[in-house]
């Protein structure tokens, strides 16, 4: 028998959130730190800073987060919150994600409504507009090379790509074609190509 | 700008986030470009200016990026009348946005867990990934031409393209771009 002193590897320990209200607290300064985009932050405070998941288990959630619709950041505090404290934990969990964040951003959608004519503050935030796209596009490019081991193979993510690229940004068709057509071909292409894979 | 919401109308603006939810793969951020086509161009219920800065706000704001729909349903309801409206307006989108993808997530992260080496399942995630990221890259080219692509704006696209290939490739902290790019914006550079 092992004894449980001693570990016989050197595993990351791993803390948990205390309580309901440990969680809701530790989410909600959370997302106050996060400005334009909470994901770097979730990261280093979850796994780095209190320990309460394994960088495995985070690259782990951090998929399904991502796969499933709804906000990525919001779908992973709702499963790190249900790892914990089940359904109370869920929401206890988005609600610290949120609810502080959407106080702050109406005082400043406020603020703005007073100075929207101000041709400095227009400005500003036009600046600023112009920033958050590229943001938003730097995220899509950094994301590109998680297709480098795709079964389909990179000349075939590309078409799919700039498929869903022209007829989002250029077209204007409506999400949902793309996302059942396009999204629905590649993923029968995968399925195809993965038991290809497993086959052979 | 001041519109009229009919009951329908709010109906159709709450079931059309709804469904939004459930296409909301990649972050709701990739479905601004059909919150655009829909609220904007169809229905006429934002302006153009109004949308940009939604999400301009959000961006800029610390929180998640999800809140720029709570900003869009504020400026639907301010549109069409009042704080009260504005309020009512930031409810319906966001619980629109919200409820369909957190229930399903809840549901689908415990299956999915429990079984992540079947076939369908890998292929789902990865077959996904091709069009997700088509996706991100698709918002930043619309948030940055605004529907329109006129000539004069080549200093907002220049530090679009800067501020993306900036984040793409070092690891400078986005208040720095966001600051700088609200700087450009107040000197009338950009």
């Amino acid at each position: 028998m092992m004894s449980t002193t001693e570990p016989s590897a050197p595993t990351e320990t791993r803390n948990q959130p205390k309580s309901l209200s440990d969680l809701f607290i530790s989410f909600t300064l959370l997302a106050l730190q996060g400005f334009g985009g909470v994901l770097a932050v979730v990261q280093r405070e979850l796994v780095e800073k209190k320990k309460w998941m394994t960088r495995e288990e985070f690259v782990e959630e951090w998929a399904v987060a991502q796969i499933m619709p709804g906000p990525n950041v919001i779908n992973l505090a709702l499963m790190i919150g249900d790892r914990y404290f089940g359904v109370r934990g869920a929401v206890v969990a988005v609600a610290g994600m949120m609810c502080a964040p959407s106080v702050l951003i109406l005082i400043l959608a406020l603020l703005y409504g007073q100075f929207a004519d101000n041709t400095h503050v227009a400005g500003a935030l036009r600046g600023m507009g112009a920033v958050a796209a590229g943001l938003i596009t730097a995220t899509g490019l950094k994301l590109m090379g998680a297709i480098r081991k795709h079964p389909l193979g990179i000349p075939a993510c590309i078409v799919l790509g700039i498929a869903s690229f022209v007829g989002i940004a250029l077209l204007r068709w409506p999400l949902a074609w793309v996302l059942l057509g396009l999204g629905g071909i590649s993923c029968v292409l995968t399925y195809r190509a993965l038991g290809a894979r497993e086959a052979a | 700008m001041n519109i009229v919401m009919t009951g329908a109308d709010w109906l159709s603006l709450f079931v059309h986030y709804l469904a939004l939810s459930l296409l909301s793969v990649g972050g709701a951020i990739t479905t601004a470009p059909d919150m655009h086509r829909y609220l904007v161009d169809e229905r006429h219920w934002l302006t153009d200016p109004q949308f940009s800065a939604s999400v301009a706000i959000a961006q800029s704001a610390p929180g998640p990026n999800v809140l720029f729909v709570a900003l869009m349903g504020w400026n639907v309801g301010l549109n069409a009348g009042g704080y009260a409206m504005a309020f009512f307006g930031t409810m319906v989108t966001m619980v629109g946005i919200m409820l369909p993808s957190t229930t399903l997530t809840y549901m689908a992260a415990r299956w999915g867990h429990a079984n992540r080496e079947l076939r369908g399942v890998r292929a789902f995630k990865q077959g996904m990934s091709p069009i997700v990221i088509a996706l991100l890259v698709a918002t930043g080219w619309i948030l940055a031409t605004g529907g329109s692509y006129a000539r004069e704006n080549w200093p907002l696209w220049l530090l679009t393209i800067v501020t993306a290939i900036v984040v793409w490739r070092t690891r400078l902290h986005l208040l720095w771009m966001l600051g700088a790019g609200a700087l450009l914006g107040w000197f009338g550079w950009v």
